[in-house]
């Protein structure tokens, strides 16, 4: 990376003045991943909820096995293995996809900051649709949150999943308005750099839940 | 202001520069091959898991989706979350709570376990 690179880095990652602390690093940032950090906890809860009723559920429908009811009806995995798949892929590139933005907010590259941020929310609302096609399919199978353990902890995960993705999608429009308008130059990068942590998060904690949830027999 | 300047410039020694494009392109690659190479563990190690590679497969499915996950996990967090280039204080904003995490899944895991094969045994 040349000098001048480095220099445009280096400043994009000073704090501003009024957001500095005794650690030498920005209050804001510090913040963030102090929520980051609370959020982890808050879905290992989830994620141990679900693995401990995981093959406890005494009626169907279930994810990985077809299940016949005592009056005769027959319920298919209720999985999408395919589908979920396309999602997941989408929500790491879009992971892909803000560090680019990021990067061109860092160097004033306005085209890179804008088309990049704008794929990072067509993903991310893919994604969210995904979720929402999803649970409307299970529902119409026959899976809701009170119908067994699987339900309830299924939807339960998930659900505050996406709900965090929706919450990302929010943000990443707010920036790519304030883009539109200017406003996110090398000196502000950082104001993109904490949505992008946050998304990057959601990202990750979907990592852990795509195999526990859906590749795990 | 002075203190804040030196602030601020305590913070360019402590950090180091992102990486650039081409690594963040390389990083997508490699997360793209092991989200593919997590669904073909579960295709050949559930549904072709009779014979040949699939019966090798079968019986590690869940270590290999763990580590295929924990290796995508360590790869956004270090190069796309920067923990790798920013100071070490975010790294252990991050990592601590993720190893009581850790703790926390493995603990209601075990305890659970414990709880229902007590109950096998008493029934």
């Amino acid at each position: 990376m040349s000098h001048a690179a480095h220099a445009l880095d280096a400043h994009a990652m000073a704090p501003a003045a009024d957001h500095a602390t005794t650690t030498g690093l920005d209050s804001r940032k510090m913040a963030i991943w102090t929520f980051i950090g609370s959020e982890c906890l808050f879905f290992a809860s989830l994620i141990s909820t679900y693995l401990v009723y995981r093959g406890k559920s005494l009626v169907g429908p279930f994810p990985h096995e077809a299940w016949t009811s005592p009056a005769g009806q027959h319920f298919e995995p209720i999985l999408e293995i395919k589908l979920v798949t396309v999602g997941t892929a989408l929500l790491l590139f879009s992971s892909l996809f803000v560090v680019i933005a990021l990067n061109g907010a860092q160097r004033n590259r306005r085209g890179q900051l804008l088309t990049f941020l704008g794929l990072t929310i067509m993903c991310g609302i893919f994604f969210v649709g995904m979720q929402v096609y999803e649970f409307t399919h299970f529902v119409h199978e026959g899976l809701k949150l009170q119908t067994n353990l699987f339900g309830a902890s299924f939807f339960t995960l998930t659900g505050f999943h996406g709900t965090h993705v929706t919450m990302g999608v929010i943000w990443l429009i707010t920036m790519f308005i304030l883009a539109l308008r200017g406003k996110v130059t090398p000196e502000k990068a950082l104001n993109l750099e904490l949505a992008a942590l946050y998304w990057h998060f959601v990202d990750v904690v979907w990592i852990v839940i795509f195999p526990v949830v859906y590749l795990m027999k | 202001m002075t203190a804040h300047a030196d602030i601020a410039h305590g913070e360019t020694a402590h950090e180091h520069a992102h990486p650039g494009i081409g690594t963040y392109v390389k990083i997508g690659v490699i997360l793209f091959v092991l989200t593919a190479a997590e669904v073909a563990v579960y295709e050949f190690g559930y549904n072709h898991a009779g014979a040949g590679f699939g019966a090798l497969l079968h019986p590690v499915v869940i270590p290999v989706l763990l580590v295929l996950s924990a290796l995508k996990f360590a790869l956004v967090a270090m190069f796309y979350m920067h923990l790798k280039q920013d100071s070490r204080l975010f790294s252990s904003l991050f990592v601590f709570p993720l190893i009581i995490a850790a703790v926390v899944i493995v603990a209601l895991i075990a305890l659970f376990a414990y709880h229902y094969a007590f109950q096998k045994l008493i029934h």
